[in-house]
């Protein structure tokens, strides 16, 4: 189920790059700027747990790698740190996960343009080809593969409510994705509310849809902390043995109820935020040693069963 | 000349009594609008929900009534909710070993929620009338401070309440006393506390009378900082109490909890009829103003009517409108 792509598409830009700074080569420290958003959910709250643990490891097997690692709270602050990294810090390349896409677009170009390695990390830039690795989430699996999970356990004529996220192109893409995969199969899909991927928004919402909706087989919440309240709605109105619910993400409390094979929580998708850690592996990879790592490293949305869910589990995550 | 100061006499009698009517107008029109357009609105389980769900907000906004009547402003209560939250739930994960799962552990959890409540409005309060801050700088400030421990405390991630002791907490927000549920009968004490406090007592006299003109209330032997700071001290302690009935709902805190709510209880403050400025609190129209918020989102999300991406448009327009229908008579 796992798919990984590790596509060499910007190969030819690239190589000039890599090729330019062989720091490993010459035995200098090399330092690496990270630029992530602060904790302010559940989701980023992992990621920067995950970003932390892995570059205490990374600087313990590669002495001779250093990070500066920055969180910003808005726009504005990840671009001063991108300045200050450049200005301060003389930093050899720079692994950002961009706050949005637009504004961090000139800034991150500036530093590619004095020849540092950029990796981008899960929203894109707003212009093409400036990263030189782009490690991502697949949003579209994530809705698909949810998708087809609900296509291949629910009979035609099943009636089923999704909670959204917050209104963005994220989300649009998972919705969208899911719609798709659904197609034909003849479940129905009563209602599609935001939820903003909040607990206390989502327990409101999954209420109003037990009282509006007399019969509901399933629900799609699309998110683990908005999976939690939605749990605690059903089970407030004595409706467990209804409908079971996948969320989505992988938060801990969620994996664990899959691993101990809750019937009402089935299956989790899998949308990791450890995935700046393969970011930061990968970008080290490229001071250390000669392994090419240039082009797109998409990281799939996998389906988390009880059989494999043990793969999926971080008990000392925060998320 | 006499017949003319008659009249205007009736007016400025009358007329507020009508203009009060507004937000309950607004509120009834509501109703009659759910009602409409789903069976299940007026049902025992929609109406609970919707109640209970407002109580948190509502009590919030009964101690904000008081602070705004007397001229200040808190916009740090969302994030104290949620800071006192995840206080309130380490303290009872760190107590569970030495105090074992059973009411006393539930108790002292409580006592910790609102001795926490108390400091955080008397740090407000003390700031506002000691260091002679503004209470918007004074609250801003406050509200990044308690939203950042907050997060740190979670370490970026969520706070939760161990299970066993959930499963004994639970029912302080779930079950009730005669059918009715705990959230919703404390929220109706507060109200009614707040009420009598308003209209019945010597600090909600003094509280309009420091809103109106704060120099003339002191020269009238007001201790004006003295009541300013048990506003802030009982919005605190109210805040506390809010979180009492919150935490066993989800039995989580996280950064993003309480986010907006301060808006929500300025905002139901406004809607219910209390001077922005200060100088005229209602806090039966409090009441009605929260329970404006909280129907348009059930309604919003009972019926079909627009696109979910609209919601807030139509949150906007119901607000205001509820105050033009008060204002717009009030200055007939």
């Amino acid at each position: 189920m796992e798919r990984r792509t590790f596509l060499a598409t910007s190969a030819a830009a690239a190589l000039a790059t890599t090729l330019a700074v062989p720091a490993s080569a010459q035995g200098k420290k090399a330092i690496i700027g990270v630029s992530i958003p602060s904790a302010t959910h559940g989701f980023m709250g992992g990621l920067n747990w995950h970003a932390q643990e892995t570059i205490k490891r990374l600087k313990a097997t590669y002495p001779n790698l250093e990070f500066v690692l920055a969180t910003a709270g808005n726009v504005g602050k990840q671009v001063n740190d991108i300045e200050d990294m450049m200005a301060t810090r003389n930093i050899d390349g720079l692994v950002v996960l961009p706050f949005e896409s637009e504004p961090l677009t000139s800034p991150v170009k500036a530093v590619k343009d004095a020849g540092k390695w950029v990796t981008v990390v899960d929203r894109g830039l707003a212009q093409a080809g400036i990263e030189d690795l782009y490690v991502a989430g697949d949003n579209t699996a994530f809705g698909r593969v949810s998708g087809e999970y609900f296509k291949a356990n629910l009979k035609p004529g099943a009636k089923i409510v999704v909670l959204r996220g917050i209104p963005t192109t994220l989300d649009n893409e998972r919705v969208d994705a899911f719609k798709k995969a659904i197609e034909g199969s003849g479940i129905e899909i009563l209602d599609m509310q935001h939820g903003n991927w909040n607990r206390d928004k989502a327990f409101s919402v999954m209420q109003d849809y037990l009282s509006k909706h007399k019969k509901i087989d399933a629900v799609w919440a699309a998110d683990d902390d908005m999976a939690i309240g939605v749990l605690e709605a059903i089970s407030q109105s004595g409706r467990q043995k209804e409908m079971w619910v996948v969320g989505g993400a992988g938060m801990k409390e969620i994996i664990k109820r899959v691993m101990d094979k809750d019937t009402q929580v089935p299956v989790d998708v899998s949308y990791p935020p450890a995935l700046i850690s393969s970011a930061l592996e990968i970008t080290a990879l490229r001071f250390v040693s000669d392994t090419p790592v240039y082009g797109r490293f998409i990281i799939g949305s996998t389906l988390i069963t009880p059989e494999n869910a043990a793969r999926f589990y971080f008990p000392n995550s925060p998320f | 000349m006499s017949d003319a100061a008659v009249v205007t006499q009736v007016r400025t009698t009358r007329m507020p009594g009508l203009s009060a009517l507004g937000p309950l107008l607004a509120l009834v029109l509501l109703v009659a609008l759910g009602a409409f357009l789903n069976d299940n609105f007026l049902s025992q389980g929609n109406v609970t929900n919707v109640l209970a769900r407002s109580a948190f907000i509502g009590m919030i906004a009964v101690g904000m009534t008081f602070v705004i009547t007397s001229g200040g402003l808190d916009l740090s209560v969302g994030s104290m909710a949620a800071f006192i939250a995840g206080v309130m739930i380490l303290a009872m994960n760190a107590l569970l070993p030495t105090m074992g799962v059973g009411i006393p552990l539930i108790l002292t959890g409580m006592a910790i929620a609102l001795v926490v409540g108390l400091f955080a409005g008397l740090a407000n309060g003390l700031l506002v009338t000691q260091a002679r801050i503004e209470p918007f700088i004074v609250t801003l400030g406050t509200m990044g401070i308690f939203r950042s421990l907050v997060t740190w405390l979670a370490d970026g991630g969520t706070i939760s309440l161990d299970f066993a002791v959930r499963q004994l907490y639970r029912p302080v927000y779930y079950s009730g006393l005669f059918g009715i549920a705990w959230p919703i009968l404390v929220f109706a004490v507060v109200a009614i506390a707040g009420q009598l406090a308003m209209r019945h007592t010597r600090f909600g006299r003094y509280c309009e009378a420091i809103g109106s003109n704060d120099k003339v209330a002191r020269y009238s032997a007001v201790s004006v900082d003295g009541i300013r700071l048990m506003t802030y001290v009982l919005l605190g302690l109210l805040v506390g109490l809010a979180t009492i009935m919150y935490v066993p709902r989800l039995g989580s805190a996280s950064g993003s909890t309480g986010t907006l709510w301060e808006l929500e209880a300025i905002a139901a403050v406004i809607i219910g009829g209390t001077a922005l400025k200060g100088g005229y609190g209602r806090v039966w129209g409090t009441v009605v103003g929260v329970l404006i918020l909280s129907l348009i989102d059930n309604i919003l999300n009972l019926a079909d009517l627009v696109s979910p991406y609209l919601n807030g448009a139509i949150q906007g327009v119901i607000i205001v409108l509820a105050v033009v229908l008060q204002r717009g008579k009030s200055s007939a």
